[in-house]
């Protein structure tokens, strides 16, 4: 499955190059967000919880993909914004991370684009870690440290979802004509 | 790089200052309604559940809550009259008298907040006149106290979170010290207790006052366990909290009485 659906990310992705005039998709881009939010705060049983996808990171990621010139740093920072608040966080700590894998999705968004679906997850998985570190590090400086090995999960968890999640998102688009 | 800067700026000003709450309080409304979406994935089965529940078994419960508030009656009964009682003694020692505080019930809100903290989000706020530092017990004991504030919905940080700490005393022979959280759920240490402690498991704890953020007397929880380990300096206590955090659906919201600080203030100097 993994092939055709990367073939397809691909050409898509070329599409996206030669951005049209209008705006449309925004809602969908923003619905897409306001669902990711929604995922993240959904409650799981205790044995799962911690294996929750970042989805917030992550749709946030595939719009940098597939839409470089219409998402990018400055709506990873609002969305941070929004995550900390959400999860009574400190106030920064999701901005920074989200702020950092965007600069970096976004900087090398043409290599990953045509990477096949299995490549990009490790990439996104690789990501998702260094937002995680940065996470690990502000809340190691505030005294707040997370005291388990699960603090890593949702980058493995992430990474696995990706290719459906990939795929999923692309259909998304391509149903509200997000280009 | 300007967002980067702009995050730690902000990190750096919510973690040493409180100029931030109204700036967190706004967008938090904002992202209430996206929380509310979110616990409806659990609350709305709960809901129907509740709705077909048979009649026979609502019967049932009705009665069962119907005796359970009688003997719950008869109790505040004698309450009353100890009330009365521990007034007049109070009154013989000089003592400010404090026993009443005004309460409400808020309802916890199934959400997953910051992973590996131990934190919940109640559905009462700003308008309901919640305040930051607001203690919050249930049926069993303390449960933690208010963190932040929103117009119609408060973060709760719990006991057992591993940046909470309270001062409380042991019941029996009044031995004062501090309970912390460890980020564990059901798990509360205590700290610095000297190896010569009278302590023993099964003491109860309760909050003794100091710090005037917790009225005294409500239990926080029970000595499950002492290691009292030769070449250390200090016992390790674990507690098991009185109230079931994560077991329970509705907290209270004290409003301590302004007097009352004072008069844990009077009545714990020695």
């Amino acid at each position: 499955m993994a092939g055709p659906v990367g073939c397809r990310g691909l050409r898509h992705g070329h599409v996206a190059l030669t951005p049209r005039p209008g705006h449309s998709g925004t809602v969908a881009i923003c619905l897409s967000f306001v669902v990711a939010l929604i995922l993240t705060s959904v409650p799981l049983p205790a044995a799962l919880a911690a294996w929750r996808p970042s989805w917030v990171a992550m749709t946030l990621m595939f719009w940098c993909l597939v839409l470089p010139d219409r998402v990018g740093i400055g709506s990873a920072w609002v969305l941070g914004i929004l995550l900390d608040v959400q999860g009574g966080a400190l106030l920064g700590q999701n901005a920074l991370g989200l702020c950092i894998i965007a600069y970096l999705t976004l900087r090398l968004h043409k290599q990953i684009r045509v990477f096949p679906l299995l490549q990009q997850s490790v990439v996104i998985c690789f990501y998702l870690l260094l937002l995680e570190f940065f996470t690990l590090w502000v809340r190691g400086i505030t005294g707040v440290p997370p005291q388990h090995w699960t603090f890593w999960a949702p980058a493995a968890s992430s990474m696995l979802l990706w290719p459906l999640f990939f795929a999923t998102m692309n259909a998304v688009r391509h149903k509200y004509k997000a280009f | 790089m300007l967002f980067v800067l702009v995050s730690v700026a902000l990190m750096v000003t919510d973690h040493k200052y409180r100029h931030l709450e109204v700036f967190r309080s706004g967008i938090s409304t904002m992202v209430y309604p996206v929380q509310y979406t979110a616990s409806l994935v659990v609350e709305l089965p709960r809901r129907v559940v509740t709705a077909l529940a048979p009649r026979q078994a609502l019967l049932e419960e009705n009665a069962r809550l119907r005796e359970e508030q009688l003997s719950l009656h008869s109790r505040l009964q004698q309450v009353a009259a100890l009330e009365d009682e521990n007034r007049r003694l109070r009154a013989l020692l000089d003592a400010p008298v404090a026993l009443h505080e005004r309460v409400q019930v808020a309802e916890l809100i199934s959400v997953e907040l910051e992973p590996f903290r131990k934190k919940a989000l109640i559905n009462k706020g700003q308008t309901h006149g919640v305040f930051a530092g607001q203690p919050l017990i249930n049926a069993g004991g303390i449960m933690g106290q208010i963190m932040h504030v929103s117009l119609l919905s408060s973060t709760v940080l719990l006991l057992t979170d591993q940046a909470h700490s309270i001062p409380v005393l042991l019941n029996r022979n009044g031995l004062r010290a501090v309970a912390s959280g460890l980020g564990e759920d059901n798990v509360l240490t205590l700290e610095h207790i000297p190896l010569s402690a009278d302590i023993r498991e099964g003491d109860l704890v309760v909050s003794s006052g100091l710090g005037r953020k917790f009225p005294r007397g409500y239990p926080v929880g029970a000595v499950a366990s002492i290691r009292r380990a030769p070449g250390e300096l200090f016992a390790s206590v674990r507690l098991t909290p009185s109230a079931k955090i994560g077991m329970t659906r509705e907290a209270l919201l004290l409003w301590p009485d302004q007097s009352d600080a004072a008069a844990s203030d009077t009545a714990m100097s020695p």
